[in-house]
């Protein structure tokens, strides 16, 4: 499952710049909307799915490489945090659906955690 | 998925078949980049063909066909008239007319762009007007040259290539930097003032050091294991510090410290805080999603050694290292 199908399947926003999402394989994933908790369970090409969506996401997800950070229940992060996670290469994607739904759409999707 | 997917980027362009990696997101964010820093002059056509008003279409048809392009501006006493394009001609042989002048068939509305202009603003313009061609004005409205989006491509890539062969030295210099300069103990030090409260920086210094290691040819787990401890202890002095403090990151070819210095408030009881989950973070920073309890906590799993000093009132030293395994040995934390 790539990136491109992930944000078609679940109809996700794509706030920042496209990317070829193609070639993009998440290998897991990791919910939390603490930073620190996020630095220490999610891993490089993980989909990290979070409520929050101020400035210093951008800087949890381009230090861990994630594949992309979903962002749930219409949080919208400001144009700064966007044009940080351009700058940074990070992929932010939005979504109306709650972190709980996401995560197991994602699961269904067979995005599960590395053997 | 049965059906044949459109090809993707990678496909087309030949990107290496692998995950796109932070150096890889530097290349494409770089194109985003360039699109304001270059000018249209650097990359404009600026010595182009033009027509005059009273001048036969069929006279332009041989300038279009002799200089392989699609339009040329029309110039009457060196100001712009027009420009006419290979459509406006076309018009003109169906309607028979190759022998009437330019000024009956050439197209009066001019979309133009500044020759200073940033080539995002040329981009803009070709969107918007659909055009495939624009002409290029300087400040004063006298025909300066002519883009196509094939000058902007062209223009692009060659600043990308330049970059990519800066980078490329760059990363060797640095690289051979332990090699090249010889001493008894060669060390690099990259100092960073951190204020406290300023959010909006947080993860600044982090995110260039974790660059520099990989740029200095650090293992890339190495480096990732870095950015996190320094992470950590850039949001701690952001957070907790009454006035900020300095982060320092020593480089040397068989450990890497990095220690945070701040002049207060100080931590009370050194035990509490590095138990998981204990936290001193107000509501306010709680809900931007810190203040988990988890900075030592992560710190300590990311490096072979940290200590905290601290006395109430004065501040806090935390020093963190990794020791950097020989090139023969494998050996890897985390």
């Amino acid at each position: 499952m790539n990136l491109q199908q992930i944000i078609e399947q679940l109809d996700l926003t794509v706030l920042t710049e496209p990317r070829d999402f193609v070639s993009i394989q998440p290998i897991g994933g990791y919910s939390s909307d603490l930073l620190s908790c996020v630095m220490a369970g999610a891993k490089g090409n993980y989909i990290w799915v979070t409520l929050q969506s101020h400035l210093n996401i951008v800087a949890v997800a381009g230090l861990l490489e994630v594949a992309a950070v979903v962002v749930t229940e219409n949080a919208q992060p400001d144009a700064a945090t966007i044009a940080k996670a351009n700058e940074q290469g990070v992929t932010l994607l939005s979504t109306p659906k709650s972190t709980y739904e996401i995560n197991g759409r994602l699961w269904e999707l067979g995005v599960r955690l590395p053997a | 998925m049965a059906s044949p997917r459109p090809l993707s980027e990678q496909e087309i362009h030949g990107r290496r078949g692998r995950p796109i990696t932070d150096r890889d997101a530097t290349d494409i964010s770089r194109v985003e980049e360039l699109s304001y820093e270059l000018k249209v002059q650097e990359v404009m056509t600026a010595d182009v063909r033009v027509a005059s008003p009273d001048m036969p279409v069929s006279e332009v048809l041989e300038i279009l066909r002799t200089n392989r392009i699609s339009g040329v501006p029309v110039l009457e006493n060196e100001q712009l008239q027009g420009v006419i394009s290979i459509e406006d001609v076309v018009r003109a042989m169906r309607d028979g007319e190759l022998s009437a002048p330019v000024s009956e068939y050439m197209t009066r509305k001019l979309v133009t762009v500044l020759n200073y202009d940033p080539i995002v603003k040329a981009l803009q313009a070709f969107t918007e007007s659909r055009l495939g061609r624009l002409v290029v004005v300087d400040e004063n409205g006298r025909l300066a040259g002519m883009i196509t989006k094939g000058d902007i491509t062209r223009g692009v890539l060659l600043a990308l290539q330049r970059d990519y062969k800066e980078e490329e030295l760059r990363r060797y210099r640095a690289s051979h930097l332990f090699e090249d300069i010889v001493s008894d103990r060669t060390t690099l030090v990259l100092r960073y003032n951190i204020k406290a409260q300023d959010f909006i920086r947080g993860g600044y210094a982090s995110s260039h050091i974790k660059r520099a290691l990989l740029r200095l040819g650090a293992d890339p787990q190495i480096a990732r294991r870095c950015g996190i401890a320094v992470y950590e202890a850039e949001m701690n002095l952001i957070i907790h510090t009454n006035h900020g403090g300095v982060l320092k990151t020593e480089v040397e070819p068989h450990r890497i410290t990095m220690s945070t210095v701040d002049d207060g408030p100080g931590i009370p009881n050194i035990e509490q805080v590095l138990q998981a989950g204990y936290s001193t973070a107000s509501e306010q920073v709680r809900e931007m999603g810190f203040g988990a309890g988890m900075g030592l906590v992560n710190i300590k799993r990311c490096v072979d050694k940290m200590e905290i000093e601290s006395a109430v009132g004065k501040g806090t030293r935390l020093t963190m290292r990794i020791h950097i395994p020989s090139q023969n040995s494998s050996a890897q934390k985390d």
